[in-house]
């Protein structure tokens, strides 16, 4: 997996066009197989109520069955993708399922949150370039799709569109400085220096806030 | 204008402003459960770092605990082995551990104020997303993932933007059979599941402050449902008293010093917010789902809606939501039959949820079609509600009385639903397979109503019956 700083500056693969508004992570991933201690292996049961039928075959129609996309690495998505359920293990599966970006109109915050975590740039088109992409690729699975951090432009195929990140996120992903442990860590003085003015850590001797 | 509570505990947590445009956000307590900390604990040891507050950082088990027996080694080997790894990781780090050992096991989000861990002014993250529950004390509760959690852990911190803050402002008084649990039913429906994303909610007005903790909990509880990452009620005398003399709260002059914090940091009257959203308590009835997602609820006395008369962006929703619950469009929900009752969950599985739900069964008898199961939320709900002849209560009607833990709310347990079963549910989610079948259909509703179908056989309305 995606180690500590990496620096991210493209995202090359074709697309896998799913479509759906407010997906929640239990169709991600059912809570069945969380019953684990790491996220190894996650990549199989992505979607997996959705793929596979009552004898464990992949045989329901959905984009990741779909023969089409089977080399797909770029989630194209619609709004509010990912509500629901906190759990990471959902974007761990689709990242070993072989998801290296996502492309949708709008994400759950938590789920936003834990790509950021992961380096996954999952980043947001209106609704009408969603549809757009998703016809070119539907139309013709073979277009490439590509990235490009530092433009902040996504290319698929003839197209452009124009994305926007906060320059600190794209500042992180270019640099690999994403990684937040270390990034925080650094300021350990500052962290104490905090924890001494909070109320309920000094036994509420310090003053009131005003 | 003032400042609300949210800006004000979001700035004397902030430990600086990060490169990335988040802030850097102290965490003055993280509690851990057995699903989302082992693979975290992996990374930092692969980092080779430690817990930076140990002493801030509580755990319990509640997931995959069986509600049935709870004696170990647990049947499921997968379950016994996360287990294990909690057990390791807690031992190891020197963290707390309310394990099935201790009197205080139980659902995350219910210990946490029944140690008086829970406080106001405090910032709480939990790799989970019902850590807003916490809010209810006028804390701010983040549900996180696993490399959030590595962050906590190793830091006490976590990265994070700042979010807008919309007050929703409930006024007037819940009528009779109608409870804290249809006021967030309808708040979701009415601003959608994601109408609060980018959003912290302020729960105020009369009907608010009228509530016990245990309700405001309840509410607070199914924010994220909302999309909303965080919900809280500004705290007050029903938030100091029933912190007051619990385990982890402050004792004494201590106790003292701290009411006079928590009452610095609530919000004024007139607090400045991004948003206000308005509802009034006079007219709510009992809600119910009759889809997919906690947004597609209705009171008890509508027809579920009209695929025309759905906003078109949720319209492909509500299609799929009819094919997968059976239902058709402009049909009530009252008279719906089921087959599981389903007493439980971080929602509402709190004393008084348990109370309420008894005082109706009372002398009642579970419909013989039904199967009927209540899972208090924690050892200590269990022995309050034991010491209350409540089990007997729960039996003599029927329902099974279970050991505590999360259950059937996501069915990461022996506790899941067959087939195409029809769950009458106290939980918080209705997605499809949610409850452990990916056929199963789930009906959120308030703990009595689910009392009420469990004795009819099908879907009530629950002021018909009291």
């Amino acid at each position: 997996m995606q180690e500590q700083h990496i620096a991210i500056q493209y995202v090359e693969g074709r697309g896998i066009p799913l479509r759906g508004n407010d997906i929640d992570t239990d169709q991600i991933i059912p809570a069945r197989f969380m019953k684990r201690v790491t996220f190894d292996g996650l990549g199989e049961f992505a979607f997996y109520d959705h793929r596979y039928d009552e004898d464990g075959q992949p045989t329901k129609p959905h984009p990741l069955n779909d023969r089409r996309f089977k080399d797909g690495s770029i989630l194209l998505v619609n709004s509010n993708f990912g509500c629901g359920s906190s759990r990471e293990h959902a974007p761990q599966a689709l990242a070993r399922y072989g998801v290296r970006a996502i492309i949708g109109e709008s994400y759950a915050e938590i789920f936003a949150g834990n790509c950021t975590a992961m380096g996954i740039p999952a980043i947001s088109l209106p609704h009408h370039d969603i549809e757009e992409i998703m016809q070119i690729v539907e139309q013709n699975p073979a277009t490439p799709i590509t990235l490009h951090i530092h433009d902040e432009v996504v290319s698929v195929g003839e197209h452009r569109y124009h994305f926007d990140l906060s320059p600190a996120y794209r500042n992180a992903l270019l640099s690999g400085a994403w990684d937040s442990t270390s990034v925080m860590l650094a300021n350990l003085e500052e962290i104490k220096a905090t924890a001494a003015r909070l109320p309920y850590i000094s036994s509420f001797e310090s003053a009131e806030v005003s | 204008m003032a400042e609300n509570l949210f800006n004000k505990v979001w700035d004397l947590h902030k430990v600086k402003r990060l490169e990335s445009g988040q802030d850097q956000l102290f965490i003055g307590l993280h509690m851990i459960h057995e699903v989302t900390s082992p693979q975290a604990f992996d990374m930092l040891r692969e980092r080779g770092l430690k817990v930076l507050y140990p002493d801030r950082t509580f755990a319990t088990v509640d997931h995959i605990v069986p509600t049935a027996s709870q004696d170990r080694p647990f049947g499921d080997q997968l379950a016994e082995e996360m287990m294990q790894a909690l057990e390791r990781n807690t031992a190891e780090h020197g963290i707390e551990f309310f394990g099935l050992h201790t009197e205080h096991q139980g659902i995350v989000h219910i210990i946490g104020p029944e140690l008086g861990l829970t406080q106001p002014g405090m910032t709480i993250a939990c790799g989970d997303s019902h850590t807003s529950t916490h809010g209810a004390f006028g804390s701010i509760g983040f549900g996180i993932g696993t490399s959030q959690i590595r962050d906590v852990l190793a830091t006490q911190c976590m990265a994070i933007s700042r979010p807008k803050v919309r007050k929703i402002d409930v006024s007037g008084s819940l009528s009779r059979g109608v409870y804290a649990k249809d006021i967030i039913l309808k708040i979701i429906a009415s601003l959608g599941v994601h109408g609060g994303i980018g959003y912290a909610y302020e729960y105020a007005g009369e009907a608010v402050r009228a509530l016990s903790m245990e309700e405001r909990m309840t509410i607070c509880n199914m924010s994220i449902e909302g999309g909303a990452r965080v919900g809280y009620v500004s705290p007050d005398e029903t938030t100091y008293e029933y912190v007051k003399g619990r385990r982890y709260a402050p004792q004494g002059e201590s106790y003292q010093r701290a009411v006079e914090y928590w009452k610095s940091i609530a919000s004024p009257e007139d607090a400045d917010y991004d948003d206000v959203f308005e509802l009034d308590a006079d007219q709510l009835e009992p809600m119910v789902t009759w889809g997919i997602n906690p947004g597609q609820a209705i009171g008890i006395s509508e027809p579920t809606p009209r695929i025309a008369s759905v906003d078109r962006d949720h319209r492909e929703v509500a299609e799929k939501a009819y094919a997968h619950m059976g239902f058709e469009a402009g049909e009530p929900m009252k008279d719906k039959p089921i087959d599981i009752a389903f007493l439980g969950s971080c929602t509402n599985a709190r004393i008084s949820d348990l109370r309420e739900a008894a005082r109706y069964l009372q002398g009642k008898r579970v419909a013989p079609s039904v199967k009927a199961f209540v899972v208090p939320g924690s050892k200590q709900v269990a022995k309050q509600a034991e010491a209350e002849g409540l089990p007997r209560v729960f039996a003599d009607a029927g329902f099974e009385w279970r050991g505590a833990g999360c259950s059937m709310c996501l069915a990461m347990n022996p506790d899941k639903l067959e087939g195409r079963q029809l769950c009458a549910s106290s939980s918080n989610r209705n997605f499809i397979g949610r409850q452990g079948s990916p056929t199963g259909r789930t009906v959120l509703m308030s703990p009595t109503m689910v009392a009420a179908a469990a004795v009819n056989g099908k879907i009530v309305d629950i002021r018909e019956h009291l």
